[in-house]
């Protein structure tokens, strides 16, 4: 099949994928207890029946179901993800507002988990019962079983409090000045800790199985064969083993995209990072529907498209899958 | 009288087992002349594939190794060689092609790349000439429109074909060595013969001295000017191909022969019945025996091949056989 066609099939799945989570995510709020017009009406210190009524038809939570849906629907085509009431500002613009340090996290997290975990997996694969094959053994073992909250609030006190090197919370100090750089430099030091807090856990899954490929691979008969064609080690291992053993650990990772966002709420709210994160868990308590929502159409979003990038970088790694051509 | 291009002197190959260590290969030693042609005949783990690797400097890391005698090639000690020294030769000046045409190519590199890299990394090839000489080499291998199909992957072709990218690969620096181990037995009869062809006329046009491995004495006959006869892990027999098969001087010899319809006879001679080698090979444990390893399948079995090791006897032919009845057979 020409690698058009199959882009194009996948992004078609993918928007199909979008639409079904907007409709279970709109029906599950529905379905749960409380509407916008109790936040209202709390926000005014209480209201009596006759008051909550008419918010419910200003609103149009009076409409049957379906049309709410279907209102929905269409709004969200729109890009308007509704208004929320606690915050007072349109969803759409408070989620992009809070978008781009998640983004900046997760993505950071997802990249250092799969270059340091697959570095790790090949150079212990090399020698499988080495000093760093036990320490990857016990790694994985330690970042996949401790909990990320925990992770994070430990390094907080090693490395904030103890050893002051990295700031505490937040993302930027607002006393910073300066040009670009200055405030490039100063959203990094924020950002190592949340990073390696929340790539811990997946650090460890990718250099698991980043050794295990690889050490199956490094036994491969066309392994075999690029020894004796006396090539360096180098490019045996990091041109003929590595470019095979690629494959699982790229299909894992974004299989784990999703747990890497969901992982992201809890790191966010460990270190007040500004994203969605904390946003979720906030209006989770504020009880802020229209907010809820949007973001969790934003997650499913940035989880649909960490699966279709995978799917393209997998096509780029194995020809087989016809993504060349 | 020239000199042998490969000179294998009492080699001894340890395998090492749960329980101690195996000669997988017991005392052998050979020559090989330039442009000769030299096949290893045996059952399987007899250790054919032992001795191949051996010489590529390849064997399983951790679990084989050279215990004893010397490697000379082209007046170098091999298994004195440093690693560096080691990949210089391989695929330079000996090279090797796998009995899996399957699973032997990196299946995410094109086929070009795969050549291509051996052309850059022992000739100093830039890119370019070593692409180009890619396309030239899977032309001299036969493989139609080798200008398209250099950028193909491994899946897009067929294992006879692959095979012919492996023979492409390991002749593209013009070794004075092909170690070429069973390299039709993965393939179907007629691409078999195909490659036996191509083989033959590569060595006809470059003079390489070709190793091969294989338990196929069809093979054997077509390909070969000398032959070895291994079992288990030692040798049995050594002699020119056709003075073999004419007259073996080894009861295992016989035995593999006799399993084979028609060698070098024709069609319209009468045939004698197809035997087989009663038992099977013994374990490695039993390698390193001071007995005639044979001795338990063979049907000439006296009191002496018990209790120790035939020598090596020699004939004026050029044959030579490690059987204490030898002359009687």
């Amino acid at each position: 099949m020409p690698a058009a066609r199959v882009t194009l099939i996948r992004i078609f799945y993918a928007l199909a994928l979008l639409l079904a989570v907007l409709v279970l995510n709109f029906s599950l709020m529905h379905l749960a207890p409380g509407d916008v017009a109790d936040t209202i009406s709390q926000s005014m210190g209480g209201a009596d029946a006759e008051v909550l009524e008419r918010i419910r038809i200003d609103y149009g939570l009076d409409q049957p179901f379906l049309v709410q849906l279907g209102r929905y629907i269409g709004n969200v085509l729109h890009f308007d993800l509704g208004y929320s009431f606690f915050y007072n500002q349109s969803v759409t613009s408070l989620i992009l507002e809070r978008l781009p340090a998640t983004l900046l996290l997760v993505v950071s997290a997802q990249v250092l988990a799969l270059v340091v975990g697959v570095v790790l997996g090949v150079v212990s694969a090399r020698r499988p019962n080495g000093m760093l094959s036990h320490f990857v053994t016990f790694l994985a073992l330690f970042g996949y079983s401790a909990p990320v909250f925990w992770t994070g609030i430990l390094l907080l006190i090693a490395f904030s409090l103890k050893i002051p090197l990295f700031p505490v919370a937040g993302m930027q100090d607002i006393t910073v000045t300066g040009g670009f750089f200055a405030h490039a430099w100063d959203i990094l030091r924020h950002l190592v800790l949340p990073m390696i807090t929340l790539a811990s856990i997946f650090l460890a899954l990718y250099s698991r199985l980043a050794r295990a490929t690889m050490m199956e691979v490094l036994g491969s008969d066309y392994v075999r064969t690029a020894k004796a064609k006396g090539l360096s080690q180098r490019d045996v291992v990091y041109k003929h083993a590595l470019k095979n053993a690629l494959s699982p650990v790229i299909t894992l990772a974004g299989l784990q995209f999703s747990a890497v966002v969901s992982g992201a709420v809890l790191v966010e709210t460990v270190f007040s990072w500004p994203g969605l994160g904390t946003l979720a868990f906030q209006s989770i308590i504020a009880r802020d529907t229209p907010t809820i929502l949007g973001i969790l159409f934003f997650s499913a979003l940035v989880v649909i498209v960490g699966n279709l990038l995978t799917d393209f970088a997998l096509r780029l790694v194995d020809p087989r899958l016809g993504g060349r051509r | 009288m020239t000199e042998p291009l490969l000179k294998v002197e009492n080699l001894r190959i340890e395998l090492k087992l749960r329980d101690g260590v195996a000669p997988v290969i017991d005392d052998l030693s050979f020559e090989l002349m330039p442009g000769e042609s030299l096949s290893f005949v045996g059952e399987s783990g007899c250790g054919k594939s032992m001795t191949a690797l051996a010489i590529m400097g390849l064997l399983p890391e951790g679990i084989g190794r050279i215990a004893s005698g010397k490697l000379i090639f082209d007046g170098e000690d091999l298994t004195t060689a440093s690693e560096a020294r080691l990949r210089q030769i391989r695929g330079n000046e000996i090279s090797m092609i796998f009995q899996e045409p399957m699973t032997s190519l990196n299946p995410v590199i094109t086929v070009g790349e795969q050549i291509a890299e051996v052309l850059r990394t022992h000739q100093g090839l830039s890119r370019k000439a070593a692409w180009d000489q890619a396309a030239e080499l899977l032309d001299a291998v036969r493989i139609p429109n080798p200008r398209s199909r250099v950028s193909d992957y491994p899946f897009q072709m067929s294992g006879g074909q692959r095979q012919r990218v492996m023979i492409a690969i390991a002749l593209a620096c013009k070794p004075k060595i092909l170690i070429a181990d069973e390299p039709t037995t993965a393939l179907d009869v007629t691409v078999q013969a195909q490659i036996f062809d191509l083989l033959r006329d590569l060595r006809a046009q470059t003079g390489t001295s070709i190793i091969m491995i294989t338990h196929d004495m069809g093979a054997v006959a077509e390909m070969a000017e000398r032959m070895i006869v291994m079992y288990a892990g030692r040798k049995a027999e050594i002699g020119p191909v056709d003075q073999i098969i004419d007259h073996a001087r080894h009861p295992y010899t016989q035995g593999l022969i006799s399993c084979v319809p028609h060698i070098m006879s024709d069609l319209t001679e009468t045939r004698e019945e197809l035997t087989e080698v009663p038992g099977i090979v013994p374990s490695l444990r039993e390698f390193g025996r001071d007995q005639c390893l044979f001795a338990s399948r063979c049907k000439y079995r006296s009191g002496e091949c018990l209790q120790h090791r035939p020598p090596a006897k020699g004939f004026g032919n050029g044959q030579i056989s490690d059987c204490w009845h030898a002359e009687a057979l």
